[in-house]
């Protein structure tokens, strides 16, 4: 997948955590695409904001990093639900 | 052997780490003003893999000197070592190199362009042919730190390997295979350096206390066994909450809560077993041991609160994650390390000049580490609380209160580079102006 390649090039998990697991200098990415946020998202890929560096992408490499995005999105949901938790404390996620 | 060169390479790349840790931290907190001059996103991987190679480096090179005193090393096998540590020393610098040049493409911890991981692959293989050779010849195996150093040494390959399995297209088609591949090498990768360092550390309980037992007890073999199966299967809190199987939570959950119990034990007996007068003659080496049972004893309750899954529910993707990392390779590694290191260039035997120096890098280091570790640990609960319990989506409102902790937590970075500083740059002038220990 291009959009993994880019994700890696572009070194975006020092900022970016998904599942939890990476940077913390920006938000966590995991379901950024099924959120509101996900024309923020496009628009912060593209050109970066006042935190967050310009990469420099084309439109086809945003595009490409966005449907990365959107199949990492439809693996789960990074937040665990109360729901989720055993009595034991223990998760029960299948 | 260049012991000496390694030893002030590994130096050399903790330095770094400080460096470029407390850089990142000012980026972080002002990327307005600095995300242009020094970019966070640059800085992270080289602190981040400056870590990762003072450790790993600093860690074989301790265990060579140590076994080359117990069994002279013979000079074919010193020929493969010196090779891997050549290839070892030029790869790094190749990777600092790319990351200058803001070029990556692997993954987190090992974000340097993938092909660069096999010169270091033949350079581990090379290590552990060398090293292998001689293990294999070894007529005493039972001390159980010759143990542990093999199996560091033969896991961390296994790890490296497992570590870039997602050249696999295969591994790949799988977001979840992926990621739970990923921090499963990561955390085994953890426990690998851990057998080869806490090796060292009990090689020293047995030198500066002069009782061998410490090594050849029930209880120590044991230990053995369970950091292993930690090393194995102790990687499950890193992915709580990725959905994979629940077998690995609860094994993972089981098997963390008992490892370090067993090293704190293990510490303590050696406490007592230790004259007055051995304490007085290897003072500073002392004290970074000791240090390193404070620091194991803080971060066993972090681990332990970090793996009950409920708990890592509020902890996981936040600063607590961290302060358990840095807690562990600065408060643990770092100090069993620089015990080793101050062993080997004989700083005990420093003048009073040196010696005060070190004393008061030392101490600098171990406020500024406790500042800094409690600071992310705070800002780890605030944010856990603002984002699990309040449920604050929006990033920047969720992040405000926790700058403040931030500021001062980078303030503290400037302790601990100090600190470690004086430290690092007295062990060097040992180094330079005497033979080590076992030469």
């Amino acid at each position: 997948m291009k959009g993994a390649s880019i994700w890696r090039e572009k070194n975006c998990q020092s900022c970016h955590q998904l599942y939890g697991l990476g940077g913390y200098m920006g938000p966590d990415l995991t379901n950024i695409m099924s959120s509101k946020a996900e024309n923020n998202a496009r628009t912060f890929i593209k050109y970066g904001t006042g935190k967050m560096p310009n990469l420099h992408l084309n439109n086809e490499e945003v595009d490409n990093l966005v449907a990365y995005l959107s199949w990492i999105d439809k693996t789960g949901k990074s937040e665990v639900n109360d729901s989720n938790i055993h009595w034991t404390g223990s998760y029960i996620i299948k | 052997m260049r012991y000496k060169v390694y030893l002030i390479f590994s130096l050399v790349m903790l330095q770094v780490a400080l460096l470029c840790g407390v850089l990142s931290s000012y980026s972080f907190l002002y990327p307005e003003t600095l995300k242009n001059i020094v970019p966070f996103q640059q800085l992270r991987p080289m602190h981040v893999s400056a870590a990762l190679f003072w450790i790993i480096s600093a860690a074989v090179t301790s265990l060579l000197v140590h076994s080359n005193h117990i069994a002279v090393i013979k000079t074919a096998n010193k020929r493969l070592i010196n090779t891997a540590a050549g290839i070892w020393a030029l790869t790094i610098t190749v990777i600092f190199a790319y990351y200058t040049m803001n070029k990556y493409g692997g993954r987190e911890y090992w974000e340097f362009p993938p092909w660069l991981g096999i010169p270091l692959l033949l350079s581990w293989i090379l290590l552990m042919v060398g090293y292998g050779i001689y293990w294999l010849n070894l007529k005493n195996k039972k001390p159980l730190y010759q143990i542990m150093w093999a199996t560091g040494i033969l896991f961390f390959l296994l790890t490296f390997i497992e570590q870039n399995i997602w050249h696999i297209a295969w591994i790949r088609q799988s977001y979840i295979r992926e990621v739970t591949m990923q921090w499963k090498a990561n955390g085994s990768m953890v426990g690998a350096w851990n057998q080869m360092i806490y090796g060292t550390s009990l090689y020293m309980m047995v030198k500066m206390s002069g009782d061998k037992s410490i090594a050849e007890n029930k209880k120590v073999y044991a230990f053995y066994f369970l950091s292993l199966s930690n090393l194995m299967f102790n990687w499950g809190h890193h992915i709580y909450n990725v959905p994979t199987a629940s077998w690995v939570r609860h094994i993972s959950y089981f098997i963390s809560m008992t490892e370090w119990l067993f090293l704190i034990s293990m510490i303590q007996s050696f406490k007592l077993k230790t004259s007055e007068y051995n304490k007085h003659k290897h003072l500073i080496c002392y004290k970074f041991i000791i240090a390193s049972e404070v620091w194991l004893f803080l971060n066993l309750l972090l681990a332990i609160m970090m793996s009950i899954p409920a708990i890592n529910k509020y902890t996981h993707g936040t600063h607590i994650t961290v302060a358990h990392a840095m807690g562990t390779t600065i408060g643990i590694n770092t100090m069993i390390l620089l015990g080793s290191i101050g062993y080997i260039c004989k700083i005990d035997t420093a003048s009073v000049k040196v010696k005060k120096a070190v004393t008061t890098g030392y101490n600098i280091a171990q406020v500024s580490l406790l500042i800094f570790w409690l600071c992310l640990v705070v800002a780890g609960l605030t944010k856990g609380y603002r984002s699990r319990v309040l449920q604050i989506k929006d990033f920047q409102t969720m992040m405000t209160p926790i700058y403040p902790f931030l500021k001062l937590f980078a303030v503290a970075g400037i302790g601990l580079l100090a600190g470690m500083g004086m430290i690092i740059y007295n062990y060097l002038k040992q180094l330079y102006s005497k033979r080590l220990h076992h030469e």
